[in-house]
């Protein structure tokens, strides 16, 4: 493959989310490496929404459910096993968990049929209607969270320490760092497998024109079907990696500004470009914690930047970069 | 790897020493942007006076803006924490934030003071030696109405919460000392403006007195919704939404109300007379119910300080649990769970010229604790 | 249960579908006639409400607030269509979506800015305050059968400009065929700022008449936003009527659905949790409704394909 720019700026960019980490750590300075995996998980969150909005062309305004219902499958099992509270004891005794490849399987698992039954209604409309109808599934869930008191209702779930990953200590900043930068890693990999596998191309063809996809024997429906519970069950992996950076978890996460967010890191970057997700939610947080500073309304200036981003930085900031051609190559 | 890191770890050596002159440090994460802000606001002018005239060297304030977003107030207390070394930790306004932030902040060996929130929770089984609130478990304002309910000899209460912890246990510390009937119970939408339905359900119930607990916007909203309604039953509230900040908005709606506070502006002492004028001189706003919290909570630490240093942690928690400062409430004293025990007023809205204030009127409870205490091993 | 409070609990339900209406209208012609997503919309209410607070304090005439709540929001709405919006036209949903989502920072904290965090006061003048008697024996607030009124004599207005007027005609001509109008020489840009201002005024009007019961403060605009979605995504995006269908049908649903609920959960359940459940599931019935809808009709009541 002959090294275009955006390939180039894609190393940059994952070299970068790795350097930053490392030279934090060798300096002492554990915040910035919270920032960096806070960037890394939010990307990953976005690189699942991006396989929905970038290939399928789904404009899907209730990512957060997805998100939530990760984080919660996080909260609830390790909240059962952390206070000796079985979770169920049929059909076999079961206490929770706080070991995170379960919690994500878990988590994945959930977010997953999720996303089956939301897509499975959702995908009858399409356009902005499917844009509010995604939206009005993660109001459910949010309002849903919010008064059931089980789980803290809206005061959320708070877990005293984080959840053990075998052989590591995960609460190590620098550790944990590195199981949410693995994962996005191989996030990525998987999502460029699939948008040049026989699936990813026939999605890309339904989007573009999905009378000659029919034409030639697929459903439309059951792709893209397949693409948003795939999305979703990304985006709820990084849920219950998000709900452990903050060892929390609240129904804000499953509020329509975190879609609105997740969507705006996948924007920022650029739609349907395979690394957009990660440098979109790299800058966000960067501008996040920079702009903090300056004073109290602050939000005006993140406002003004993404308004000229959106204005004149055309297919996000990699398109920006790198030129407008060559969308998920 | 490893050596990079030694070689860091030399290099900061000269930085620590430089720091350890300014001996106590202190962060603040309250919520300054955004809808809630008028409470952090108020919580900060509060906190930072005490500390101005004070003066003393050798504190350090750091302030942050949470957003009201837990995991951004999570991610600022790791931050002061991790990086910044912050001995205390303090501001949080809403409970949830504390949720997520108090456990791991006291975990860390830091010291947590809350000026404002107080969830069931952290007075009970979750109490940890290092958490101390200087403001009032949640349940306590709301014990306060219904004991004063009993008193003034209501027997048929109309009462209603949001939809969320907060307001489930709203309800339920009234219901604690509440003796009479209930005409009716709701639970509200978490945000709701429109109480058209639920006052016209107060009306239909054939109740004496209504109830309620809807902090912020969703107050107001209420307050002059039944003020139009022509229901004329007497209404009690926590301070929450009779406060100054807030007040103003209500206007005329809110007069004569019954609320009830553990702080007031013409509480009789020294101490809260001379913040309050000071904090009008400063500010040129009267202080709210938030702002003395804040006021008391940075006595607390300088009182502990001119005993102890925070390093030496035990005898600063000592410290802070005799509370030896003048408190603008008067009597001020810790119970074992580290929440106040205190007395609970019942203020009247009255107007001053053309500003709406309070007024005390009763004593809703005295030397009051919380029902959490039993279940707070510490 | 008296047939009294089912009557009042349905002109509360009457009156909040009229101010979503007034939110409605302008989103759902921005969006027909320019094919706009604007998320700013409640940034437009926001200002209203902020306007009129703000003159009724200098003035204390209630009626002067109204307008200048017109003047406020039209004028912001001008304005932000000729920087910002008529570049996102050509845009796809995704922009819009992002760009006036930065809008909605810039106004929210701007305004923040400008007036402080502390709620402001508006509140309903004295000769609209206090109840009236209906006939029937119901006693129901002078100001929101006011507010009622006034919404209802804004749709006629409305249908009117559309059904009757030359702006209208070319409304219409605009939601069937962009290109078309312009071809025939109507001054395209200027029908846009023109739409985009009147969309803004209703909201801004809409912004003051509940502000005045309701309090005024930052982020007042964000539910009633998603509501007002809710209502034109249920009625059929771009249609004026599917938006009056909409707005009602959802200020009824909530309205009841809130009262009702936790009474029919208390035939099954004790007191306190069929409270608690009732509220649950009332607070997600618009959205359950929403979605029912989408399933059975794809683009709402009204809606064509789009």
């Amino acid at each position: 493959m002959i090294p275009t720019r955006e390939s180039f700026l894609n190393w940059a960019m994952i070299a970068a989310l790795l350097i930053v980490p490392l030279a934090a750590w060798s300096l002492d300075e554990p915040f910035i490496i919270t920032l960096a995996t806070k960037a890394a998980i939010l990307a990953l969150a976005g690189v699942g929404l991006n396989i929905a909005l970038g290939l399928g062309g789904l404009i899907s305004l209730g990512h957060a459910a997805f998100f939530g219902i990760g984080g919660y499958a996080m909260g609830i099992l390790a909240a059962h096993a952390q206070n000796y509270e079985p979770l169920f004891e049929w059909p076999f005794l079961f206490e929770g968990s706080n070991q995170m490849p379960l919690i994500w399987l878990v988590a994945i698992v959930c977010s997953a049929c999720a996303a089956l039954v939301i897509g499975a209604l959702s995908l009858r409309t399409s356009g902005v209607y499917f844009i509010m109808i995604t939206l009005a599934f993660g109001q459910m869930l949010y309002y849903f969270a919010i008064s059931w008191s089980a789980y803290g209702g809206e005061d959320g779930l708070s877990i005293w320490v984080r959840n053990d990953f075998p052989g590591l200590n995960t609460l190590d900043p620098i550790q944990f760092f590195a199981i949410a930068y693995v994962i996005l890693c191989l996030a990525l990999f998987f999502a460029a497998r699939l948008a040049r596998a026989p699936f990813g191309l026939a999605l890309a063809a339904a989007r573009q024109n999905a009378d000659r996809v029919e034409a030639v024997g697929l459903t439309p429906f059951t792709l893209r079907l397949t693409a948003f519970v795939i999305s979703g069950a990304i985006t709820g992996l990084a849920g219950a990696l998000f709900a452990d950076l903050n060892r929390f978890v609240s129904p804000t996460m499953l509020s329509w500004h975190t879609s609105g967010e997740i969507m705006i890191f996948v924007i920022l970057g650029g739609v349907g470009r395979l690394y957009g997700p990660v440098v979109g939610a790299a800058l966000y947080i960067l501008l996040e914690h920079l702009l903090g500073g300056i004073s109290d309304y602050w939000q005006i200036f993140l406002g003004v930047l993404l308004l000229l981003i959106v204005l004149f930085a055309r297919g996000g900031l990699i398109g920006a970069l790198a030129g407008r051609e060559k969308a998920h190559g | 790897m490893k050596t990079i890191r030694m070689l860091a770890m030399a290099a900061a050596i000269p930085a620590l020493a430089a720091a350890a002159q300014a001996d106590t440090k202190i962060g603040m994460i309250t919520t300054l942007s955004g809808g809630g802000a008028g409470l952090g606001v108020d919580v900060r002018d509060g906190f930072m006076l005490a500390i101005e005239q004070d003066g003393r060297a050798g504190v350090e304030v750091v302030i942050e803006d949470d957003q009201r977003k837990p995991d951004a107030a999570v991610q600022i207390a790791d931050r002061m924490i991790q990086s910044e070394k912050v001995d205390i930790l303090t501001g949080i306004i809403w409970s949830n934030l504390a949720m997520a932030v108090v456990p791991a902040a006291t975990a860390q060996d830091v010291f947590y003071l809350s000026p404002n929130a107080g969830p069931s929770a952290l007075a009970g089984k979750r109490c940890h030696k290092n958490y101390f609130n200087v403001a009032w478990q949640n349940d306590n304002l709301h014990e306060a109405a219904g004991a004063y309910a009993n008193e003034a000899g209501l027997t048929n209460s109309f009462i209603l919460a949001p939809n969320y912890p907060a307001g489930k246990d709203a309800l339920t510390g009234y219901k604690r000392m509440y003796g009479g009937d209930l005409a009716g119970e709701i639970y509200t939408k978490l945000g709701q403006t429109d109480y058209a339905a639920e006052i016209a359900q107060i009306r239909a119930s054939g109740a004496d007195s209504v109830y309620f607990f809807l902090p912020g916007g969703m107050g107001i909203s209420f307050l002059k919704q039944y003020a139009g309604s022509g229901v004329d039953l007497p209404v009690v509230g926590p301070a929450f939404s009779f406060d100054q900040g807030i007040l103003q908005a209500v206007g005329e709606a809110a007069l004569g109300v019954k609320n009830t506070s553990q702080w007031n502006k013409d509480i009789d002492n020294p101490a809260n007379a001379a913040f309050v004028a000071a904090f009008q001189d400063k500010y040129d706003r009267l202080p709210s119910l938030y702002a003395s919290q804040g006021y008391d909570t940075a006595n607390l630490i300088l009182s502990a300080l001119d005993k102890a240093e925070v390093s030496d942690q035990d005898a600063f928690r000592a410290a802070l649990k005799a509370a030896e400062f003048a408190s603008v409430r008067g009597d001020f004293k810790f119970g074992p769970n580290h929440h106040p025990v205190q007395d609970i007023y019942v203020r009247e809205v009255i107007k001053e010229g053309d500003v709406f204030t309070n007024k005390i009127i009763a004593t809703g409870l005295s030397d009051h604790a919380d029902a959490y205490a039993g279940a707070c091993k510490m | 249960m008296t047939y009294i409070l089912v009557l009042e609990q349905i002109l509360n339900g009457l009156q909040l579908g009229v101010m979503l209406f007034l939110m409605a209208a302008g989103l759902t012609l921005v969006f027909g006639v320019m094919g706009l997503i604007n998320l700013a919309h409640g940034a437009l209410y926001m200002v209203g409400a902020f306007a009129a607070a703000a003159v009724a304090g200098w003035t204390g005439s209630f009626l002067l607030a109204l307008m200048a709540s017109l003047a406020a929001a039209a004028a912001a709405g001008a304005l932000m269509e000729l920087v910002v919006i008529r570049r996102l036209y050509r845009r796809d949903h995704l922009d819009q979506v992002l760009a006036t989502f930065a809008l909605i920072l810039i106004f929210s904290e701007g305004t923040r800015w400008l007036f402080g965090s502390f709620p402001l006061f508006l509140d309903v003048p004295s000769y609209l305050s206090g109840p009236v008697s209906l006939p029937g024996g119901i006693e129901y607030p002078l100001y929101r059968l006011t507010i009622i009124l006034i919404g209802l004599a804004i749709a006629v207005g409305l249908f009117l400009l559309i059904a009757r007027t030359r702006i209208g005609i070319q409304i219409r001509a605009g939601e069937a065929d962009r290109e078309m109008i312009a071809a025939l020489g109507v001054d395209i840009s200027r029908l846009y700022t023109l739409v985009f201002a009147l969309g803004a005024a209703l909201a801004g009007l809409a912004g003051a008449l509940v502000g005045a019961i309701q309090s005024v403060q930052v982020g007042m605009g964000e539910p009633v936003l998603i509501l007002a979605f809710v209502v034109i995504v249920i009625g059929g995006i771009g249609s004026i009527k599917g938006a009056l269908a909409g707005a009602l049908l959802v200020g009824m649903t909530d309205t009841l659905g809130g009262v009702f609920l936790p009474r029919l959960f208390t035939l099954f359940m004790e007191p306190a949790s069929a409270a608690s459940a009732g509220a649950s599931l009332a607070s997600m019935l618009i959205y359950i409704l929403m979605a029912a809808i989408l399933l059975v009709r794809p683009s709402g009541l009204y809606g064509g394909s789009t």
